[in-house]
């Protein structure tokens, strides 16, 4: 990314308020999406990835979540000390969001047709008439057959497929310039992903926007994605191209995620496991905080926090013996 | 194939009555598995992947079939009959630890649950059995008094096969075992499964959506489609050449880490669903090769190749 970055999230650290007092969720996280990206954001539970992108738009629970370092930046405001009127102008106008589960996601007491018109009318101020043809366009962009008769069902009488596709309708009727995108087809089918991506991929051309795709499919990312970020326990743990990233992964961790995932094309006698649990988030651990997990951790990844390091060309991983070392194994 | 299968089960049907419909979740199933051996059980949500193996250890009752299990006939259609003798050597392994473990009961009390059900354990004997099972199954053997929140989601899955394998079944039933689990954990439970058969010689009916993970455990695959097996093959032969439509479009939907981007989406449409029936082949609505025959007349299973069956009009013939 040569120019300026559509948006960029720099040191940001969350909190949530726990039993025991408040506990880091994420710590020091940069990232940044250019204008017509796709960037990825991978990682397990309680990795951050959606705490991440929640933050973007400040959707956490505000009585229990301190934005307790960091800035989101976006044009020449900061989301996160932007006043509530004004985030809320951003919110579903030129930063829209899809969740996982659409079913959760839609209201199930009103149609199809009050929820697409909800942002027309908000943002944009069209009248009744003009969000009610507008909506029905959206639908028979999303690919929804019979849009004009669909647009009054409720969400109920629509399969998970069709939900996730009146999200993403919703989610682009004001054409937004970033939609983030978490876990959009983890609760679908694959037949059904595959569809779903693929709209996905033809909005993004059609309106130029942008896309940050959190998920935990490494598959996902390496079909949709430009640049990955990858995160551990509330850190990131290596930036680069997607090429870059499976080809030569840096960071032991991202190197053991990828040689985890069972291959659909090879016969195998044992799946390449990655010893031990994923860390508590309330856990405190010195130094790196894969350092528990990992084969390769020497006595200085017991103690010093690593930095993210620069190793050329854009790929950034948090490993200072691998980095040291040239990088691949 | 030498080894006698110790499942057999022949014109599985399951209907549910839904809105004053007839709703066909299972439609005709019959399938194999022989000793030792790992059948996966592929389908999409809807499929009746699931019903299927809740029929087999009596969690419902099938409308018709029959199921043959260790060699005894067992009324498929009353649910819950089957004799404890048999019951004792089949048991289940569910999806989500968190919902299947009762949160109030200690790991080595929920192991040994089948244990105390079965009676004739010592108090001695049954905290042995437990600590070996814990052994077993990769936790440390002094964690019994732990609940379950005190565990991780990979730790609970370990806790739930070792409760499945308290009573030393034959045969084991496990529903997606690792889909609710993190891809580092998932890979640590499905070499445990494979370390357990090997060990004592277990077989599973082993049912997931994940195409790699069944892949990575299974000795032969039936592919599920709306109620039925459409295609059912050796593992290899399944996934390197695949002769229903419909295993060619799940396999090729499978976005991969290692291939280049050729994404685009490989059929339309969505399971139909089983209140409105589809004359003729379930998948021809979907099916990019469908003709005349398969709006019309609905493709049996049968052998294509040695081991190798599939339900679809453009394989008649043996190739």
């Amino acid at each position: 990314m040569a120019e300026k970055p559509l948006l960029s999230v720099e040191n940001l650290t969350v909190q949530f308020r726990g039993d025991a007092g408040w506990v880091k969720a994420v710590e020091g996280v940069d990232f940044a999406v250019g204008a017509g990206e796709c960037l990825g954001i991978v990682g397990e539970s309680g990795s951050g990835k959606s705490v991440s992108a929640l933050s973007i738009l400040k959707l956490h629970n505000q009585s229990n979540t301190r934005y307790a370092s960091g800035a989101i930046r976006y044009g020449d405001r900061d989301l996160l000390t932007l006043p509530q009127r004004r985030l809320r102008q951003v919110r579903g106008g030129e930063i829209a969001m899809i969740f996982q589960d659409p079913m959760s996601s839609l209201n199930p007491v009103l149609t199809i047709a009050d929820q697409i018109m909800e942002p027309l009318r908000q943002h944009q101020g069209l009248s009744v008439q003009a969000a009610r043809r507008k909506a029905i366009e959206l639908l028979e962009m999303v690919r929804i057959s019979d849009a004009s008769r669909r647009i009054d069902d409720y969400p109920h009488r629509l399969s998970g497929g069709m939900r996730q596709r009146v999200m993403i309708a919703i989610a682009v009727a004001c054409r937004p310039k970033l939609l983030i995108a978490d876990e959009p087809t983890t609760a679908l089918d694959v037949t059904i992903q595959s569809q779903i991506l693929e709209l996905l991929r033809e909005l993004q051309r059609e309106i130029g926007m942008s896309v940050i795709l959190i998920t935990h499919d490494l598959g996902v990312v390496a079909q949709f994605a430009q640049r990955v970020v990858v995160m551990y326990a509330g850190r990131v743990v290596e930036t680069a191209s997607v090429p870059a990233l499976f080809e030569r992964p840096m960071h032991p961790y991202t190197e053991g995620l990828i040689r985890a995932v069972p291959n659909l094309d090879e016969d195998v006698h044992r799946l390449t496991t990655i010893p031990g649990n994923i860390p508590d988030p309330s856990m405190s651990i010195a130094g790196c905080r894969f350092s528990p997990r990992c084969r390769e951790a020497v006595k200085s990844c017991l103690s010093e926090p690593p930095a993210l390091v620069d190793a050329g060309a854009g790929h950034f991983a948090r490993c200072p013996p691998r980095i040291a070392a040239g990088g691949i194994s | 194939m030498s080894v006698a299968p110790i499942v057999v089960v022949r014109d599985l049907v399951k209907t549910f009555a839904a809105r004053g419909a007839l709703l066909r979740a299972v439609d005709g199933v019959s399938f194999d598995v022989r000793q030792g051996e790992t059948l996966g059980l592929v389908g999409e949500s809807g499929s009746g992947k699931s019903t299927t193996g809740r029929i087999l250890v009596g969690l419902e009752a099938a409308t018709s079939g029959s199921i043959n299990l260790f060699g005894q006939e067992i009324s498929s259609t009353r649910g819950r009959v089957t004799p404890g003798a048999v019951r004792r050597r089949l048991q289940f392994v569910f999806q989500d630890p968190q919902n299947s473990l009762n949160p109030r009961m200690r790991a080595q009390d929920a192991i040994a649950e089948p244990l105390d059900v079965a009676g004739g354990w010592s108090r001695s004997g049954r905290n042995d059995r437990v600590r070996e099972l814990l052994e077993m199954v990769g936790l440390p053997r002094s964690c019994g008094d732990r609940f379950p929140h005190e565990f991780s989601g990979g730790q609970r899955q370990r806790i739930g096969i070792a409760r499945a394998l308290a009573l030393k079944p034959d045969f084991v039933i496990c529903d997606e075992p690792v889909s609710s689990l993190d891809v580092s954990m998932q890979a640590q439970i499905v070499n445990l499964l494979l370390d357990l058969q090997e060990r004592l010689g277990l077989s599973y009916l082993f049912i997931a959506h994940d195409l790699a993970v069944v892949r990575s455990i299974s000795a032969r695959v039936a592919v599920m489609y709306a109620g039925g097996i459409v295609e059912i093959a050796p593992k290899r032969e399944l996934y390197t050449s695949p002769r229903h439509p419909y295993t060619q479009a799940l396999l090729a939907a499978v976005p991969r880490i290692t291939s280049n981007r050729a994404h685009t989406a490989v059929i339309t449409g969505e399971l139909p669903s089983q209140i409105d029936t589809v004359a003729g082949c379930t998948f021809h609505p979907r099916c990019p090769l469908a003709f005349e025959r398969c709006r019309a007349e609905k493709p049996k299973l049968r052998e294509i190749a040695p081991g190798h069956l599939a339900a679809c009009h453009l394989q008649n013939t043996p190739a």
